[in-house]
């Protein structure tokens, strides 16, 4: 383990404190306690998971954190319009617009892009659009992983420190009339592809519930969480609404899938969202009991 | 707090996300009338007719999103809902759509209430709110003075003067307020025998001829910025009646495996496109309770952006129940968007209720009354109970069963 992780592990384990997730002051950002110094070279599949609340706020971490990290970053932003990413990844201290000027980001704003397959002119030979399995028979999302594909390829004279794929949500494919078979197969090849391949990271948002009657919903969120790396699952509090604690939010580190064999560890945190970052805390210690 | 104006470049969610020729127009976006930037982030809020509504919603309901009715069971409110929402639109000037498959929308058009403009109108409803809520209004409390300072739910009509007006039930809007607004309607028998040019695989025909007319009349209209030099800006506000009923050719409401499950998601995410570019907002009513497939209105609801729930007592034991004698029904609220920021205005209590008066229509924290018999009565905590379950919805409501705790 790394001194970064060493502090915060022993952190909790002492005593109760808040730790800052995003200190925008300092311009840096802070891990997300337990993860420890999340490698962005190394080929890991994340899946953000959230349950009875949105966990939209861990994508916003994902994506200011690998861009501040240096990273090449592919977004398929299926839910939100760009300005909305963008306003608080301001928040966070990080511009989209900047990032996406010199080259950094590639964002595919899924709403645009499914208005201009509907209602746009003929697709142009070279350019295929990402979202063409909506208008077309065939459900297979492969316009969409040569999109991923084409964005992330190295290009001769940058020096991007990793490449990133974040995609926000994968239901939503699902709801698009994509089978979940091909959701699936597009989440394999985007691993082969960003993880083996180019060795990069892949972090994906996707909603569930235990009590979902969604099958179609639960059979990809199951098949995903099996094959991922890591799991972060951001849920309601089991007891309701409450002001001061919005969620808890469970890291499980899959070293099963290591070589090791070993056991999955399991940490869990509480959070409270404000206006410029999040703060996590241990169960039942939040600053309002406190 | 000031809307995060970094160069004035991105003027908060009310600024469509196209690229604007023109020096980025906040102010001129700020002057639309019947608008007002939410407090939080510099976004444009729309009153959705009701000023009580506006409340829960956190100010009211952002430009360029959804607001999604799941229908009580026999559709008086959610009707109701839908006229407020469009009668504002009218006092405030703003450009209407109506789609509708079972009703003309001049039909529609012709049954929304009368606003209460005038002066002593006001002056009634201040005193009629007056009498009712008149403890609250005592200068400091005596006996329960812990309660002095718990936020009131309700908005007096005196306070709110241009964002969000009262409409009188009983009497419909006269024919004079509709000259100037532009009415668009959209009657789905009509509008079927044109086939869709939209190219979509596998939706259904309505659907598609409704999107196909929205997204004309944005770009025709200039609502999404397409003609900048055409007019003042203005905002449209489209209303759907009913959506996903046979009626539409949707059999999401008939059978638990319907032919094309995919049909109405679809349709939603289209429309989700639209209204993010442009300066419009949407109702939508939506017969939940007669939707078999639970994973449909699951799906429903991650692609709106406001989702709320009526449930009314009409016809149910609640209505003879004493318990609830003072309400008309139940509110849920099931999502509420963060829109350009992490979090997100969400009301203190889950558990609202309405009440429909003549000249009001309100919603407020449930109140259950003191349980003052001799004997406790088990079967009004049973219903407590259960009712307690249903309520509390939104962060998850998996440790409360059936038994009621005694303390």
């Amino acid at each position: 383990m790394s001194a970064f992780t060493e502090g915060l592990v022993t952190a909790t384990v002492t005593k109760p404190r808040e730790l800052i997730w995003n200190d925008s002051r300092s311009g840096q950002a802070r891990q997300i306690p337990g993860i420890g110094a999340l490698p962005y070279s190394n080929g890991k599949f994340t899946l953000l998971r959230d349950t009875r609340t949105d966990g939209s706020f861990l994508v916003h971490h994902f994506l200011s954190f690998y861009l501040r990290a240096g990273c090449k970053v592919c977004f398929v932003a299926l839910l939100q319009s760009f300005s909305h990413y963008n306003i608080v990844a301001q928040k966070l201290g990080v511009s989209l617009t900047a990032a996406k000027e010199r080259g950094q980001l590639v964002f595919l704003e899924g709403l645009g892009s499914c208005l201009d397959v509907l209602f746009g002119e003929e697709e142009q030979a070279g350019r295929p659009r990402p979202l063409r399995f909506i208008s077309e028979s065939a459900s297979d999302l492969r316009a969409l992983f040569e999109f991923v594909r084409t964005s992330l390829a190295p290009a001769a004279g940058d020096a991007w420190q990793g490449r990133a794929l974040l995609v926000d949500d994968l239901g939503v494919l699902l709801s698009l009339g994509a089978a979940p078979v091909a959701v699936l197969d597009f989440v394999h090849y985007c691993r082969v592809a960003v993880c083996s391949q180019l060795q990069g990271n892949i972090v994906v948002l996707v909603h569930s519930s235990e009590d979902s009657e969604d099958e179609e919903n639960e059979l990809v969120v199951t098949s995903l969480c099996h094959h991922s790396d890591l799991i972060l699952w951001a849920e309601g509090l089991a007891t309701g609404f409450c002001k001061d604690v919005h969620g808890q939010l469970k890291i499980i580190r899959r070293a099963s899938l290591q070589l090791g064999g070993e056991q999955d560890v399991l940490q869990i945190y509480q959070y409270k969202i404000q206006d410029k970052n999040v703060t996590f805390f241990a169960r039942g210690l939040s600053a309002a009991v406190l | 707090m000031a809307a995060p104006g970094t160069g004035g470049a991105v003027r908060g969610r009310g600024a469509p996300s196209f690229q604007r020729k023109a020096p980025a127009g906040g102010s001129r976006l700020a002057a639309i009338a019947g608008t007002r930037p939410a407090v939080r982030h510099g976004q444009l809020l729309l009153s959705s007719g009701l000023p009580s509504l506006d409340c829960v919603l956190g100010g009211g309901l952002a430009v360029g999103t959804l607001l999604l009715i799941e229908e009580d069971k026999y559709g008086v409110y959610s009707n109701l809902l839908f006229k407020y929402f469009l009668a504002e639109g009218v006092v405030c000037g703003h450009d209407l759509f109506v789609a509708s498959a079972k009703e003309l929308p001049t039909n529609i058009l012709k049954e929304l209430p009368a606003p209460l403009l005038d002066d002593n109108c006001r002056n009634e409803l201040g005193e009629e709110a007056t009498a009712v809520t008149s403890e609250d209004f005592q200068d400091s409390m005596k006996i329960a003075w812990r309660y002095q300072n718990l936020p009131k739910m309700e908005v007096s009509p005196t306070t709110s003067a241009r964002f969000g007006h009262y409409y009188d039930v009983s009497k419909t809007m006269s024919s004079e307020l509709f000259q100037s607004i532009k009415c668009h309607s959209f009657f789905l028998p009509e509008e079927l025998s044109l086939p869709p040019t939209i190219k979509m695989c596998n939706m259904n025909c309505g659907y598609a001829r409704l999107l196909q007319s929205i997204q004309k009349l944005i770009y025709q209209e200039g609502f999404d910025g397409s003609h900048p030099q055409k007019k003042q800006k203005n905002i449209l506000r489209m209303g759907i009646q009913s959506l996903g009923t046979m009626l539409w050719g949707d059999d999401i409401c008939n059978t638990d495996k319907p032919e094309d499950a995919h049909s109405l998601t679809k349709f939603l995410y289209v429309l989700r496109g639209l209204l993010r570019k442009s300066l419009s907002a949407c109702i939508i009513t939506v017969p939940a309770h007669l939707i078999q497939n639970k994973a449909i209105m699951e799906r429903v609801t991650n692609l709106s952006d406001v989702v709320v729930g009526l449930e009314s007592f009409i016809g149910s034991e609640r209505e003879t129940n004493p318990l609830y004698k003072d309400y008309h029904g139940l509110i849920h609220v099931h999502q509420i968007p963060r829109l350009n920021s992490l979090s997100c205005d969400v009301p203190d209590t889950k558990d609202l209720a309405f009440r429909l008066k003549r000249k009001l229509f309100t919603i407020e924290r449930l109140h259950l009354p003191p349980d003052l018999s001799d004997t406790v009565s088990r079967s009004s905590k049973q219903d407590l109970a259960e009712s307690a379950k249903l309520l509390s919805s939104g962060c998850g409501a998996m440790a409360i069963g059936k038994k009621h705790l005694d303390f």
